[in-house]
């Protein structure tokens, strides 16, 4: 099929709000996954870690890698190109597909529609490319050409397996001597298929320019649409986007019930006044939360946009657009029991729709000195990365390091482990006095007034003191105004064999935790 | 041959008999779920038992309630049982608890990817435990301090009906546990005065409960001890950490 792909280079650069001129790096797990033109000129590469890459380009800027706010920003390019052109597919962000059967013979050939499509395009610097099939299409958009039709397979033959992206394959191609597709198209399909497997045969059929989707791809019956209407309307995107998590799990279960997978998602939303966005996805190994983040983008951006909706959403609806036949996959031998998974994933579901979507939650380490500053909390279903700012810095700008490595960082001034078994979410006021009954208080410069004595927590009655350690200063993001915080923490046993983690801060004593 | 026999001698089989044979044997190890080798000894089949409810508690047992002093020691006591169910694969929740330290979970061995959190379930909470024990095996629930009867005994039985353990800290003591451990008592160490922080703790546990678990046992363990974990003391040579 005759297919236009518009193609953003470096787009998560130009998400950020860099431009191609500065050299910087999008940084996922300590690994650059994009950088801008100047940093390329640099040496910087895909794949480098964040030393190399600094080592290359000295004033390199790294950012966090960020797939929200790119498929945000995506968002007025796509309504920009869908203004003239139905039937968008978002492949990613940055890059997005369209048939050019209709708007071609519209717009007077394909290369007044890349004429067109570039202009509409111009300010992210978006480049076009007509050829058969969308993976073709891709390749001609990043050469910024127009293939004739029928030429696809000579286009492709030039270049190297790599671009396959199956970097397995590519590799065992390139020993076999096998280094452009060309020589690959020119293997017969039937060995590839022998000696490859599925996953090959689709590769083939990529090189040899025919189209990706297997001839088994298909519309499928109607009844398969889940819809869900919302009442109240849902104002937020996040009431949103767990109504869809819903429809997405409804949706999963009836295509595997059919032995299906899906492939193309068509995702509509409308409004109280009548206003409606629909967005195509394409999507490789569906799963009920792919789905769902697919909607949470096309929600973000919609709701961003200063032209979005006037109102609330009421009405949300997932439309499988193509589907194939599933594969099936291969249940891990020793792995995790995945059914189990769904199973307990099934019911938190339910829970979060029992008492909304906030309740259920699970637990990130992530660094810090106080108990209650070393987790995090997400909502059960989002992505278990920590989304707070570290160390004052905005994440931003912070390289990507991965969750395990910043909460093992150094923290001097952590408190040490076994860490408290009971953390109490408001600190509950204490009083401490020293033998002479007088309030135990701590200098600037960390020393304690006296030896605590008793204690009385939260106005209860007062307690001997058996053993403490302390006082325990920390002065925390000095350099922040507002999140600056000053304050002694002390170890105390009480005569009951409690122990408490307490608090100093400003004068005023508090239980911070309790080793229950 | 004694079984067909009789079945066919009375010429049809009632329905729930027939489900019987049919079901399969299952051995005593699938029906227990594994806890850390230093609590084995508490628990009357040397691990959790599917379909059984255990409350941890901090008061000891058979003390009046005017003396009762509530000791510490049960969140970390039910953390503890959590970690080895959930080392060994399975999803646990907790139910109920606000203030509970993650961190401390963590560290004595919850793996926290599968230790879903529904801190305030509010008036909903028979439903949110109900739909819990239907997914997962490990349910650790603080009760509010009232509870129907009725819901009690039907969180009780849903357990059973789907082999899940439910395990209560605190709150109510509204439910028929089959298993009670209660902190017998408890003492620190590492901390001084004005020096050292805490290390180790020793405490003793007294398991009591309903039939298997009739017998009173008692167990000194150190929860947490020097090295994080869980490790039972043995009293012939027991010992203070920090002589």
């Amino acid at each position: 099929m005759r297919t236009l792909v518009l193609w953003c280079p470096d787009w998560p650069v130009t998400a950020a709000g860099f431009s191609p001129d500065e050299p910087v790096a999008i940084m996922f797990a300590n690994r650059v996954v994009a950088c801008s033109a100047a940093a390329r000129r640099g040496g910087v590469q895909r794949g480098l870690r964040r030393r190399q890459a600094e080592a290359r380009c000295p004033g390199l800027q790294l950012v966090a890698h960020d797939p929200t706010g790119d498929a945000r920003a995506f968002e007025p390019v796509v309504a920009a190109v869908e203004a003239f052109c139905p039937r968008l597919e978002i492949v990613r962000p940055g890059v997005c597909a369209v048939g050019t059967r209709g708007p071609s013979r519209y717009f007077g050939g394909d290369e007044a529609l890349t004429a067109r499509v570039t202009e509409a395009v111009a300010h992210v610097g978006g480049q076009a490319g007509i050829a058969d099939g969308s993976f073709a299409a891709e390749l001609a958009a990043r050469a910024g050409r127009v293939i004739p039709p029928g030429e696809t397979p000579t286009f492709l033959a030039t270049f190297s397996v790599g671009v396959l992206e199956r970097p397995e394959l590519a590799d065992l191609l390139t020993r076999l001597g096998i280094r452009t597709l060309g020589a690959f198209a020119a293997l017969p399909a039937a060995s590839v298929l022998a000696r490859f497997g599925a996953d090959g045969l689709v590769a083939h059929r990529l090189a040899s320019g025919e189209d990706e989707h297997p001839l088994s791809a298909r519309i499928p019956p109607p009844e398969l649409d889940v819809t869900a209407e919302l009442d109240p309307p849902a104002e937020r995107v996040e009431t949103a986007v767990f109504a869809a998590r819903g429809l997405a799990h409804q949706l999963c279960d009836e295509l595997s019930a059919r032995g299906l997978a899906l492939s193309c998602l068509r995702v509509e939303a409308e409004t109280e006044h009548g206003e409606t966005l629909v967005r195509r996805w394409r999507l490789e190994g569906a799963t009920p939360l792919a789905l769902a983040e697919r909607v949470r983008w096309q929600l973000d951006g919609w709701l961003s946009n200063p032209h979005g909706p006037t109102a609330g959403l009421t009405l949300l609806r997932l439309v499988p657009e193509e589907v194939l036949p599933d594969e099936g996959r291969q249940l891990g031998f020793w792995g995790g029991d995945r059914a189990l998974d769904d199973h307990a994933a099934r019911a938190l579901l339910h829970v979060q729709g029992l008492l909304g979507p906030d309740a259920v939650t699970t637990a990130v380490p992530i660094g810090g000195r106080g108990p209650a500053e070393q987790v995090q909390l997400v909502p059960w279903g989002d992505a278990r990365a920590p989304t707070t700012c570290i160390l004052g810095v905005d994440s931003r700008t912070y390289a990507g390091y991965p969750a395990q490595e910043r909460s093992g960082g150094p923290w001097p001034g952590r408190v040490p482990a076994p860490s408290p078994a009971a953390v109490h979410v408001n600190p509950i006021r204490a009083e401490v006095v020293d033998a002479n009954n007088q309030p135990v208080t701590v200098s600037g410069r960390g020393a304690a007034s006296g030896e605590p004595a008793k204690i009385s927590i939260d106005g209860g009655r007062w307690t001997g003191i058996s053993a403490w350690a302390g006082p325990w200063p920390v002065d925390e993001r000095w350099w922040d105004p507002q999140a600056h915080r000053r304050r002694a923490r002390w170890q105390v046993v009480t005569a009951d064999g409690t122990a408490h983690l307490l608090a100093v801060e400003g004068g005023r004593w508090s239980v911070e935790a309790t080793y229950d | 041959m004694a079984l067909p026999q009789r079945a066919v001698g009375e010429g049809q089989v009632a329905a729930p008999e027939l489900k019987n044979l049919a079901r399969p044997v299952s051995l005593a190890r699938e029906r227990t779920l594994p806890v850390l080798p230093a609590l084995a000894d508490l628990l009357p089949e040397g691990g959790l038992r599917r379909g059984s409810t255990v409350a941890v508690s901090g008061d000891a047992p058979r003390a009046s309630r005017s003396e009762a002093e509530a000791r510490p020691g049960a969140t970390s006591l039910a953390l503890a049982l959590l970690a080895g169910p959930s080392q060994a694969g399975s999803w646990c929740a907790a139910v109920g608890l606000p203030s509970l330290g993650v961190v401390a979970a963590a560290e004595v061995g919850v793996a926290l990817e599968r230790f879903p959190l529904v801190a305030r379930p509010g008036d909903e909470w028979p439903a949110v435990v109900a739909t819990l024990v239907d997914a997962v095996d490990v349910v650790l629930v603080c009760l509010p301090r009232h509870v129907r009867n009725g819901d009690a005994r039907r969180l009780v039985a849903k357990a059973r009906d789907r082999g899940a353990v439910l395990i209560t800290a605190g709150g109510s003591s509204a439910l028929q546990a089959d298993v009670r451990l209660s902190v017998a008592s408890s003492s620190w160490d590492g901390l001084g005065r004005g020096h050292g922080r805490l290390q180790a703790r020793r405490i003793d546990v007294v398991a009591s409960g309903r039939g298997a678990a009739a017998r009173e046992r008692q167990v000194s363990l150190w929860l947490p001890s020097a090295n994080g974990g869980v490790e039972a003391i043995d009293h012939a040579n027991a010992r203070s950490l920090v002589s």
